[in-house]
């Protein structure tokens, strides 16, 4: 180094790269009211399109009579499916393999379907018109319960496929039926169970619940019949693969399709899938030449797009009778509402269910998911997780507890005796998935000292005493949970979305002075990829983070990608991000050579600069090597400097975490109170700790909603019960606590940079998390296992049954 | 349907506009004055992502009429700050991370900006409860209400250092 070098930590620092808690580059737009989400698009002419929904969850469409909607000022059109069937647009295929209906042809599935697409030239027009649609329904009994979906008797719901055996995922053994998939070892586990000194058994409904982001679902289309291209914006998580499907639907050449998502205002997989709404508003644009807009209002959003959870499953798990467990059995019936439009990974139709041996070392397991078709909404969006990673770790972390009940142990104990050892990775589990790395008993060792957990199970033991002593009315729980999530999907050679292989994308353009734009498949909805992808770029490639600029979302201007959701961004997107990097750097070191005139094997990185190798006073920074790149000819070396890589990972990622809350609950009234809640997360590689953070507050407070209350409920005529925020639960800032956040830091050995993602986490390790709180204090009374969602009503139930009110 | 003129102050500015008698002042604001900070989220008063000031209250602008808001003074979140001199609000959300995907930040920040009109020293619990109308999916809430007491702090001794 020379005297005019300033030393390594100084320049290191000045990159905001990894490891930095950088602020965020989006927060100067939103703090002031600048986003620019899809409804605040406005084209000149534009068109407002609105839906007429079925007031019930099973019945024939006779008759549709639009005469007296298009009468009223301003409206433009309405469609129905006979408008759409022409363009044979009327059904859509699913991400599941399955096909959906776009307006209802000749039938409803569920209350609040699609039946036909007002557009009109205001939104108050519009809504005028829906209400005046005559629609003649002949009602049908409708399915509720998928139990009942196989009985004799039970209504055909899907006639249009109820002659087909063979469904996109193998045999369908009943008209309702879609598939079963199994994982494991059928005949062994259940020969280990048989033989085994303990046995746990345990039915758990994982109820019904929707993502629920603050912005809803919606997009603007516009057909230029001038020059033949088709613009869309929407709030897509996956703007790519939805150009792919409008243009496999349309006709149209993706190369005159351009989507375009803007802002987005939260996601958590809600704006995952394709919904009626994007068809209706593209085919309504082809149609009036104008653009048209469409959004939906919240109660169609919860009752319409993307559901997530609605698994009954059954869990039977065989240990020692010192605790080792020896074998676990899983089954799940997976209510998939009307139509299969599951957003799972094409080969997973139950996702990563089979992820739900958990952490432990569990030798052999099987497991079976019957998906069933009942008169609910479709959906099945992975909610804030990997695909159905959540119902996965909620199994296996509920089979725990009731594991160590039946074995009458500590439940802390029993995980610790059980966990992957950190010298066993890569390790092979039951199930299939090869976890890459991990060190559970640290992290729960540092988790458990943390909270001191001896002191609470005393102090908990002492309020039992002075509860049956008539002192108290409130019991303590002490929630456990140690999750392993499984990220980052996926490799291209099991993962795929419709045919497309689930890799992802960079491309950088490195400019004459020194800056720098990136572009990615990906898009943030929340993130903060903007901040935190050029923090990986910064480091791998020594421009500052500040003068990286980095977009997303227009199909147009990025590289392709599969989107953001399944925490797959950074193991994915950011690996590409990594890697576009060190090719940068690979032709940066050529020019750099040529200039310092030496071998490209004589120069060493330096943070921001070549160093010639023994002689720290000659160098090039990275400044230098992009201005010459465009200004000088250099023998044997394209001009530019630009890069793109598709990075297709070779394994997931598998993020870990040991969370603990400490809750009080009053027995009279069901009230629960959080006292404290820890929660230690192990991402790998640390991109920003301020994001990590947020992330994890996040998580964790959407878990305690799905734990504490929130739900999509129907009634037993298939009418949604909790179908507006009155009724839908959304902690806000009074019922939500703090949350203390720790971590430990285990690499990844496959991803460039050792990143696993983390946004996902506290969702999958919150949930069961709460619910064990709850389901604990009550323990010492003989519970075993209550359903979540744990509202106050619930909750005075389970006290109730246990007899303490008595 | 027949339009009324409406006549408001918005961020300091006088503006006239023809609205029917039904139309909501969030559709007014966004729609016909191209005022899109605020945003819908819910349209029953339950999320806040609307939230503007309207004559020294905080309002859920998705639950009032146009025609309400004549002759009122309203402020929205384009109205707190600008660029080159942002609200100390708005400068504590970036600075503790009060924020993510943003659609609640508009409505967050107005509402916090009236709560410490009210309250100019809240406690935490006090936060808490005064912000208890507006719902934001990603945070947590813990990163705002420290942006919120943060905010407090600030404006505190800035008032105590002007006098």
């Amino acid at each position: 180094m020379n005297e005019m070098t300033p030393p390594k930590e100084e320049r290191s620092e000045a990159l905001k790269g990894l490891g930095c808690s950088r602020k965020r580059v989006e927060d100067a737009r939103f703090t002031q009211g600048k986003g620019n989400y899809v409804d605040d698009i406005k084209l000149p002419g534009m068109l407002f399109g609105d839906f007429v929904r079925s007031p019930y969850p099973h019945a024939y469409v006779k008759g549709i009579n639009t005469d007296a909607a298009m009468a009223v000022p301003g409206v433009v059109a309405v469609l129905t499916a006979a408008d759409l069937e022409p363009l044979n647009l009327h059904w859509m295929p699913t991400l599941a393999g399955d096909k959906q209906m776009v307006l209802a042809d000749g039938k409803v599935l569920f209350q609040g379907q699609e039946v036909a697409f007002v557009v009109a030239n205001d939104r108050y027009a519009a809504a005028d018109a829906v209400e005046l649609v005559e629609v003649e329904y002949e009602e049908l009994p409708p399915l509720v319960d998928p139990y009942k979906a196989e009985i004799e008797g039970a209504p055909i719901l899907r006639e249009d496929i109820a002659d087909q055996k063979e469904g996109a995922h193998g045999p369908r053994r009943h008209p309702n039926h879609i598939f079963t998939w199994e994982a494991g070892d059928k005949e062994t586990t259940s020969k280990v169970i048989d033989d085994a000194e303990v046995v746990a058994e345990e039915t758990m409904y994982y109820h019904r619940t929707h993502p629920c982001p603050l912005e809803t679902c919606g997009c603007v289309a516009s057909m230029d019949k001038v020059n033949g291209k088709l613009t869309v914006h929407g709030t897509f998580q996956a703007p790519h693969v939805v150009r792919t499907v409008a243009s496999l639907l349309s006709g149209i050449s993706e190369s005159n399709i351009r989507v375009i998502s803007p802002d987005i205002g939260g996601g958590f997989g809600n704006k995952v899938g394709v919904y009626p709404g994007y068809v209706c508003s593209i085919v309504a644009s082809i149609v009036t030449g104008k653009p048209v807009k469409w959004i939906e209002d919240r109660i169609e959003n919860l009752t319409s797009t993307a559901f997530a959870r609605d698994y009954w499953m059954r869990g039977k798990i065989s240990a020692t009778k010192e605790g080792k467990i020896t074998g676990l059995d899983v089954h799940v019936l997976a209510d998939h509402g009307a139509f299969d439009a599951c957003a799972d990974p094409t080969k997973f139709p139950a996702g990563f269910m089979n992820i739900c041996t958990g952490s432990y070392d569990i030798p052999t397991a099987y497991l079976a998911v019957d998906g069933i078709y009942t008169n609910k909404a479709p959906g099945g969006v992975s909610y804030r997780c990997s695909f159905r990673v959540t119902e996965a770790v909620y199994l296996i972390e509920r089979m725990i507890e009731v594991l160590a009940i039946e074995l009458d142990m500590d439940a802390a104990d029993l995980r610790r005796m059980n966990f992957i050892k950190k010298e066993q990775f890569p390790y092979q589990a039951a199930l299939g998935w090869e976890y890459d790395s991990g060190d559970y008993h640290t992290a729960w060792d540092k988790a458990l000292e943390a909270v001191d957990y001896k002191a609470l199970r005393a102090e908990q033991a002492e309020r039992v005493e002075a509860f049956k002593r008539g002192e108290t009315r409130k019991l303590m729980g002490v929630g456990l949970s140690f999750f392993t999530e499984i990220v980052g999907a996926g490799p291209v050679k099991n993962c795929d979305i419709l045919g497309m292989g689930m890799f992802d994308s960079c491309e950088i353009r490195i400019h004459p002075t020194g800056s720098a734009i990136a572009r990615l498949g990906t898009i943030s909805q929340g993130q903060g990829h903007a901040t935190t992808f050029a923090q990986i770029l910064a480091s791998e490639i020594g421009i500052s983070a500040d003068d990286i600029t980095l977009e997303e979302g227009d199909t147009d201007t990025a590289p392709y990608g599969l989107g953001t959701y399944g925490s797959r961004s950074t193991p994915v997107a950011g690996a590409a991000t990594a890697m576009a990097g060190r090719k940068i750097r690979a032709k940066a070191q050529m020019i750099a050579a040529y200039l310092l005139e030496v071998h490209d094997g004589d120069l060493e990185w330096d943070v921001d600069r070549f160093v010639v190798k023994g002689a720290p006073e000659r160098f090039k920074t990275m400044k230098e090597v992009a201005y010459a790149a465009y200004n000088q000819a250099i023998p044997g070396i394209e001009p530019g400097l630009e890069a793109v890589s598709y990075y297709d990972p070779p394994n997931m990622t598998y993020p870990f975490g040991a969370y603990v809350c400490v809750m009080d609950i009053d027995v009279d009234t069901g009230v629960t109170d959080i006292r404290r809640f820890y929660a230690l997360d192990d991402c790998g590689t640390r991109i920003n700790p301020m994001i990590i953070e947020g992330q994890v507050h996040g998580g964790l407070t959407e878990a305690l909603a799905v734990a504490l209350g929130q739900e999509i409920a129907y009634d037993e005529m298939g009418n949604v019960k909790t179908g507006s925020l009155m009724d839908f639960f959304l902690p806000t800032a009074w019922e939500t606590p703090n949350y203390e956040t720790d971590y430990t830091v285990t690499p990844s050995p496959h991803h460039p940079i050792g990143a696993k993602g983390v946004g996902e986490s506290p969702h999958v390790g919150g949930v069961p998390c709460f619910s064990n709180a709850v389901q604990d204090a009550f323990r010492a009374f003989g519970l075993k296992h209550t359903n979540m969602p744990h509202d106050h009503w619930r909750i005075w139930q389970t006290a109730n049954k246990l007899g303490l009110h008595d | 349907m027949s339009k009324m003129h409406i006549k408001m102050k918005v961020n300091g500015e006088e503006v006239e506009t023809l609205a029917e008698p039904r139309e909501l002042l969030i559709h007014v604001l966004r729609e016909r004055l191209d005022i899109t900070g605020p945003h819908i989220g819910c349209e029953t008063s339950h999320c806040g992502a609307c939230t503007i000031d309207m004559d020294g209250k905080s309002v859920k602008s998705c639950t009032v009429f146009a025609a309400q808001a004549n002759g009122k003074d309203i402020t929205t979140i384009e109205g707190l700050g600008d660029p080159d001199n942002l609200h100390i609000l708005q400068e504590m959300f970036k600075e503790h991370h009060g924020l993510q995907c943003g659609f609640c930040t508009p409505g967050m920040i107005t509402r916090a900006h009236r709560l410490l009109q009210e309250n100019p020293n809240p406690t935490e619990d006090e936060v808490r409860f005064g912000m208890a109308g507006n719902i934001c999916r990603c945070t947590g809430y813990q990163n705002i209400v420290k942006s919120i007491l943060a905010a407090a702090n600030e404006m505190n001794a800035a008032k105590e250092a002007a006098q």
